[in-house]
């Protein structure tokens, strides 16, 4: 370590004002921060801060998420395999979807981080660290067999304009991870929707419906796969949201750490099933021919990429509502929005990255209406205490 | 009163005619008009036609205007208006009906709703109420011709990457197509029109610091 460090600081000054690589020194920095816990000390402002700056922050959000990539690629070459109906060990699957996952992952890093290099050398500021995370965010949420060109034109579209012209990291409005995906999805349907897009490379005759896929189109309820594959992660979909269990396990991690709020994700979940369980009954006494409507609420939760989406995407601390008393809004809607658009959107089969979309240009709004009504509660008090 | 009239071109009456193109443009600037901006940029051919309609009403509105402007109640000025605009707009729609049916049948109920456009309603307020017609003219078709750069930088990347045509020829290969290229779904949505706007008026900004307002 002691040696690191004495090299960083040997070719230091060449980065420094006056230096020879003077232009570079963001991008000298964004390194030198990204290995050490940087030395400066507060000048202005609060005093008290916690030793997890933003590197460590991301850091730890990449860590929970990395059992779903590595699961991810076990599933990709699992799905493969079975829709052929061969047996294949369990380093055959994982070798298969690995050689499919990480050129996505590669490709959504050196673009997004060469745009994010390229602002920041531009504009003389830090390279924002936000992107280790929307990096590793982009291939999980994608189908395996997403074409790579199409990847790097989703990442630079979803950095520029989701996130550069506002002001870098911090100032987005829209997560920009689900913003690469939305743009994905409405500029190339056929390769991010419909049956044949979830098996990378699956033999012809094989249904790769996703269950809420199956569910779109009409298929009886027994076609779906059972519950506990569901939970599992054993079915296919995008390459990071199938198994629930893994995501239920990464959200344990960033809750016990202080990362992602709690509040967000339960009242997600709560959101979703509250709907969904209220629909069911609904179905069950009226009779509605709805496949949605009559599956039991709780698949709702663990298809499709309800757990995801509450776990990684809605708690994005710069897009979701800030205030305690907002994030219960906040999640409850997306909840029972994304049961809303699943359940009553005949072209969308799932709802939950449009769900948080939206939310996430409300979240604002949630936040004034909370602080101005506490404001006006704290008004109140006051003038109950002049009139006595 | 003859001998100090100024020449048709003078450098005053240039400015009218090119300072909508940039510093003053209806749609980068003024934000006006966004929406016929959206709706009709899909494609390059329907985008010109509308530009150049809109620069018949707005150039020939500006001089009715104009030359109505000191006989006009001030109180019923918005109804005069609406009527010049009305008149002009149905002449407009007859004209493509007759001799370009086809993108007439594209441009749909945008073509009426150019009286809506605020540019126009936003062009005789401001200008023509107060000027000669002479100016009035310029300014309309300046105005008019801000307006249909926009529209038709805007129908270009649309067309080009929505449709893989321009004009409604095919500019892409085919061979880029074998390769696995598709054009993109969402260049056809409006959003993105709104997005392109959205870019050119920050390549604007970029160029041009004067447009920069103070913190």
């Amino acid at each position: 370590m002691s040696s690191l460090r004495k090299t960083v600081d040997k070719i230091k000054p060449y980065f420094e004002k006056g230096g020879k690589f003077e232009y570079l020194h963001s991008t000298f920095e964004a390194f030198e921060t990204f290995l050490f816990v940087p030395d400066t000390t507060t000048t202005s402002g609060s005093h008290i801060r916690d030793y997890i700056d933003m590197k460590r922050t991301m850091t730890i959000v990449v860590l929970a998420l990395t059992p779903l990539l590595l699961f991810g690629m076990w599933n990709v070459g699992y799905q493969h395999f079975l829709s052929y109906g061969e047996e294949a060990s369990l380093w055959q699957n994982f070798w298969f979807g690995f050689l499919k996952v990480f050129p996505i992952l590669v490709v959504s890093y050196v673009v997004g981080l060469g745009i994010e290099f390229a602002f920041a050398q531009v504009r003389g500021h830090e390279v924002n660290e936000g992107f280790l995370v929307t990096g590793f965010l982009i291939p999980l949420i994608v189908p395996p067999d997403t074409p790579l060109w199409m990847v790097a034109l989703a990442t630079a579209f979803a950095v520029i304009i989701g996130k550069e012209v506002f002001g870098g990291t911090g100032m987005n409005i829209l997560n920009p991870a689900l913003l690469a995906r939305a743009f994905l999805f409405f500029a190339y349907p056929q390769d991010m929707s419909g049956e044949k897009v979830w098996i990378a490379e699956k033999a012809d005759a094989f249904s790769g419906a996703t269950p809420l896929g199956k569910l779109l189109v009409g298929e009886p309820l027994s076609t779906l796969p059972h519950a506990s594959d569901m939970f599992w992660g054993l079915i296919p979909g995008s390459i990071g949201e199938t198994s629930t269990f893994l995501i239920l396990l990464g959200g344990l991690f960033l809750i016990i750490t202080g990362i992602g709020s709690w509040r967000v994700m339960l009242s997600v979940f709560i959101g979703g099933f509250g709907l969904a369980g209220f629909l069911w009954i609904l179905a069950h006494y009226t009779g509605v021919d709805n496949a949605y409507m009559s599956i039991p609420p709780y698949y709702h939760l663990i298809m499709g990429g309800f757990a995801f989406g509450a776990v990684f995407m809605a708690t994005d601390p710069v897009t979701a509502a800030q205030t305690n008393k907002g994030k219960w809004i906040y999640g409850i809607l997306i909840g029972v929005l994304v049961i809303i658009i699943r359940v009553f959107n005949p072209a969308y089969p799932e709802g939950m990255m449009l769900a948080i979309l939206l939310m996430n240009v409300f979240a604002p709004l949630i936040d004034h209406f909370v602080v101005e009504a506490n404001i006006k509660k704290r008004l109140k008090r006051i003038k109950v205490q002049t009139v006595k | 009163m003859s001998n100090n009239r100024e020449s048709l071109f003078s450098a005053k009456n240039r400015k009218l005619l090119l300072t909508p193109l940039s510093k003053e443009n209806p749609i980068t600037i003024q934000v006006l008009g966004i929406c016929s901006a959206l709706a009709v940029t899909v494609k390059l051919q329907p985008a010109f036609v509308m530009a150049v309609s809109v620069m018949a009403v707005l150039a020939v509105g500006n001089v009715l205007i104009s030359a109505l402007r000191k006989t006009i109640a001030p109180r019923i000025r918005i109804i005069v208006q609406l009527v010049v605009i009305a008149s002009l707009v149905i002449l407009v729609d007859q004209v493509l009906k007759a001799f370009v049916y086809d993108i007439s049948k594209q441009l749909s109920v945008f073509v009426g709703l150019i009286i809506t456009n605020c540019i126009i309603m936003g062009r005789f307020e401001a200008f023509a109420m107060s000027n000669k017609p002479w100016p009035a003219f310029l300014d309309g078709i300046g105005n008019a011709a801000g307006y249909g750069l926009i529209l038709i930088i805007v129908a270009f990347f649309r067309e080009l990457f929505g449709s893989g045509t321009l004009w409604g020829y095919k500019v892409i290969p085919q061979g880029f197509y074998e390769f696995g290229y598709k054009d993109n779904g969402l260049m056809i949505l409006p959003p993105m029109a709104l997005i392109v706007v959205g870019i050119i008026i920050w390549v604007q900004r970029s160029k041009d610091k004067e447009l920069i307002e103070d913190k």
